[in-house]
């Protein structure tokens, strides 16, 4: 007989079990909630009453929206503060991407409590029809580390010598940037993209504090439906998590796409 | 002769302090096939940086054609570059690494207008043109039908070519090539070096070639440059090279060779090896020179038929010849005959006189400017040494409180007088221990002189050089501290003071 041998394999046990427990049992539970009725009978219900709903339709929409320009700001802004970062000395860079990087460290229901306090010094908080603005401005301001730090990894390991081949084949500048900084850059972009798209879609407490309590997101319907207490909440609430889920994929393989046209295990930013 | 491409002008370039090129004066002819040489941090890199504009140099001026281009960026200058490692753009396959630069191109058109008059215009390259154009440079380098390859799965030895038919393709006037062989393995560096020679021939634009293998220069260049330490040392084809040294730098750079310390001791006679040999080269009567003879220059003849007697200490095959080693008293000298000679065999050699390179010693002796501090020690090279300070001044004593007493009986506080230092090659000594000699440096060069070793051991912070002979061997790199005897300094008065 062969003797039991613990081989590199069994290191992995640990990992599976945890994976089964906090997130496949999790996912059935949530699927099974959204497919019952409170009586826990099949029924497609949920679904059909979250699209008919035009309210949560249009929070559906309202999310992403906010995601969508979120990410779009935080990549106009972490981009070039990436770049300069990358590109400055190592003692210099090192000082500035900690100032970065710093409001990671400090705890986000803290961060959007004092950003609401500056909104309101600055007086954009007071009068009350700029929630959407100050909720953006929120999501930003929590999301720019995340954006900055894959986008920074990329732009520093860039090859000097490709650049320096760009301009010595006659390239300008700016040429030089669109078309090989930048494509060389997309699997930060791409995972910067993902860091902030799908949390922006769901963090309510940056909604609800910078909001004003008026600007619902679907994170926010989520958690109303499964605090109501009412008969079948849980499973409608269950059902909207799992066409947010839906969406999220359909995201992922998007900016996947722009994965897959590089070797991207090569760039160490097969981050998911 | 064609006329000047390049040229560069008191070019001078520094990283944090050091000085990477210094001075330079160089000129490049028109179609030529240009090597820098020389051993890593020689700056011949830096230099080709400077001609690609990647690096502006502190002070100098670059010409094209005449024209300054000192401040020109990279992207106008009619150059193109192969890289050391390539530097394939990953993200586009071979057809768009090659057409990267002919996007960019932008060619004179002349044209007849409806009016019949003959005009010019600027106008990119047509899509067709560029498609004939990297066809074209694929078959320059063998590799047609890998437009659609990716770059990334190609061989170092593919990449290679992609890398130069990328260059090329946009007709440049000079062509720079960094070390561009250097991570292909051996067999595939031999064949590259013929198709790059070839290539040259074909296109007949300028070639500036960066190496570190003398072989690979010898090979392929029409001009050798040899750089050390960011200054020229020799310009000439590889014939000349090889042959006519001007250094025993050279000479140990470039091929192999024997070393030898000599004195002139008549017109056209030099005497080492214990001997005096007739010789080509007008030197100055009492000179001590190098003298250089390369191994296949020195004919093996039995005992007592030849100039100077040995006995062979070792013999080698190295396929086309024998290479043996032979003890001439204490010197030893590298020989390499097709017929060999087994070791403890006495035999004699004879060498002919065109074959004797002589050049002027590169170091007689160390001199540095020092400071007299306190303790009656002079300073310099980073390092305090113990001297004789009455030397300055004839007939002097040193009083007990440490003044110097001169023979009318003044007193004199030395300190703070500078004074140059100088002390002969073979008066330091190496000592292993960093912390025990008086300064310490690292061995940054030795060169083997038939009954010793010449070692350059420079200070680590302000790059003084001790100049040593010594007969121990030592290793390249090594971290070192020297000692000199008291009474091997020779101190001077720098200014003389009016008394």
């Amino acid at each position: 007989m062969r003797a039991l041998k613990f081989s590199r394999k069994h290191l992995g046990i640990p990992y599976a079990l945890f994976l089964l427990i906090f997130v496949i049992l999790p996912l059935l539970l949530i699927a099974y909630y959204a497919f019952t009725d409170s009586n826990g009978a099949f029924t497609l219900k949920n679904f059909t009453q979250f699209f008919k709903s035009p309210t949560n339709l249009t929070v559906l929409v309202r999310s992403f929206g906010i995601a969508f320009l979120s990410t779009v700001l935080c990549l106009l802004i972490g981009y070039p503060v990436a770049y300069i970062l990358a590109r400055s000395s190592m003692k210099k860079s090192s000082v500035l991407l900690l100032l970065f990087i710093l409001p990671m460290w400090i705890n986000f229901v803290l961060r959007t409590a004092a950003m609401k306090e500056l909104l309101y010094l600055l007086g954009a908080y007071k009068s009350g029809d700029m929630n959407y603005f100050n909720t953006i401005v929120g999501m930003v301001y929590d999301y720019l580390p995340v954006t900055i730090l894959p986008l920074y990894t990329v732009l520093s390991k860039l090859d000097k010598n490709l650049l320096e081949a760009s301009s010595d084949l006659g390239a300008k500048p700016l040429y030089t940037f669109i078309n090989t900084t930048l494509p060389l850059s997309m699997p930060g972009i791409a995972s910067a993209i993902t860091m902030v798209f799908l949390p922006t879609t769901t963090s309510y407490v940056i909604s609800d504090t910078l909001g004003n309590s008026k600007v619902t997101i679907i994170g926010k319907l989520i958690e109303n439906k499964f605090n109501s207490g009412t008969a079948g909440s849980w499973n409608a609430g269950s059902a909207i998590a799992l066409v947010l889920l839906l969406f999220i994929f359909a995201t992922m393989f998007i900016s996947g796409k722009f994965q897959n046209e590089d070797d991207s295990s090569a760039r160490g930013s097969g981050l998911w | 002769m064609a006329e000047k491409i390049i040229e560069l002008i008191n070019i001078t370039k520094s990283y944090d302090g050091t000085v990477v090129v210094d001075n330079q004066n160089l000129y490049i002819r028109k179609g030529e096939f240009i090597t820098f040489l020389g051993p890593s941090g020689c700056g011949k890199t830096t230099t080709l940086r400077m001609i690609a504009g990647f690096e502006m140099p502190d002070s100098g001026k670059v010409l094209l054609n005449g024209k300054d281009i000192t401040d020109m960026p990279p992207y106008l200058r009619p150059i193109n570059t192969v890289f050391q490692r390539y530097a394939l753009f990953p993200h586009l396959n071979v057809y768009d690494n090659i057409a990267y630069g002919l996007k960019l191109k932008k060619v004179k058109v002349t044209y007849q207008n409806a009016a019949g008059k003959t005009k010019t215009r600027i106008e990119k390259l047509t899509r067709k043109e560029i498609d004939e154009k990297v066809k074209k440079a694929l078959k320059m380098v063998d590799l047609e039908d890998f437009e659609k390859r990716d770059v990334t799965t190609l061989s170092g030895g593919q990449q290679q070519r992609i890398a130069i038919a990328r260059a090329i393709v946009n007709e440049p006037e000079i062509l720079l090539l960094d070390e561009p062989l250097g991570a292909l393995d051996l067999k595939m560096r031999k064949d590259m070096q013929l198709e790059l020679k070839e290539i040259h021939k074909k296109l007949g634009i300028t070639f500036i070639y960066v190496t570190h293998d003398q072989e690979e220069a010898l090979t392929m260049s029409d001009t050798i440059v040899v750089m050390k330490d960011g200054i020229i040392q020799q310009i000439g084809t590889p014939t000349d090279i090889y042959n006519e040294p001007k250094s025993a730098f050279v000479a140990d750079f470039i091929g192999e060779s024997n070393i030898f310390s000599g004195t002139i001791v008549a017109k056209n006679k030099v005497r080492f090896l214990g001997k005096t040999f007739e010789m080509v080269d007008d030197f100055e009567i009492n000179e001590k020179v190098d003298v250089v003879v390369r191994p296949e220059d020195v004919f093996l003849v039995d005992e007592g038929l030849g100039q100077v007697d040995g006995v062979i200490t070792s013999s080698i095959f190295k396929g086309v010849h024998y290479e043996m080693a032979m003890a001439i008293g204490n010197n030893e000298i590298v020989i390499q005959d097709t017929q060999q000679r087994v070791v403890g065999e006495k035999a004699s050699i004879i060498i002919k006189p065109f074959d004797i390179h002589i050049m002027h010693k590169e170091f007689v002796s160390n001199v540095y400017d020092g400071v007299i501090t306190k303790r009656n020690t002079v300073e310099f090279a980073e390092g305090e040494f113990e001297c004789d300070v009455t030397q300055l001044y004839p007939d002097s004593k040193l009083d007990e409180e440490g003044y110097l007493v001169l023979p009318t009986g003044e007193q004199l506080d030395l300190t703070g007088t500078a004074v140059k230092v100088e002390i002969g090659l073979k008066d330091i000594e190496i000592i292993d221990n960093e912390e025990d000699g008086d300064s310490c440096g690292e061995i940054v060069s030795i060169i083997y002189k038939g009954d010793h070793y010449q070692v350059i051991v420079r200070t680590f912070e302000e790059e003084e050089d001790f100049v040593i002979d010594t007969e121990y061997v030592w290793n390249e790199n090594d971290k070192v501290s020297v000692k000199i005897a008291p009474e091997k300094i020779k101190l001077s008065l720098k200014v003389v003071e009016k008394k």
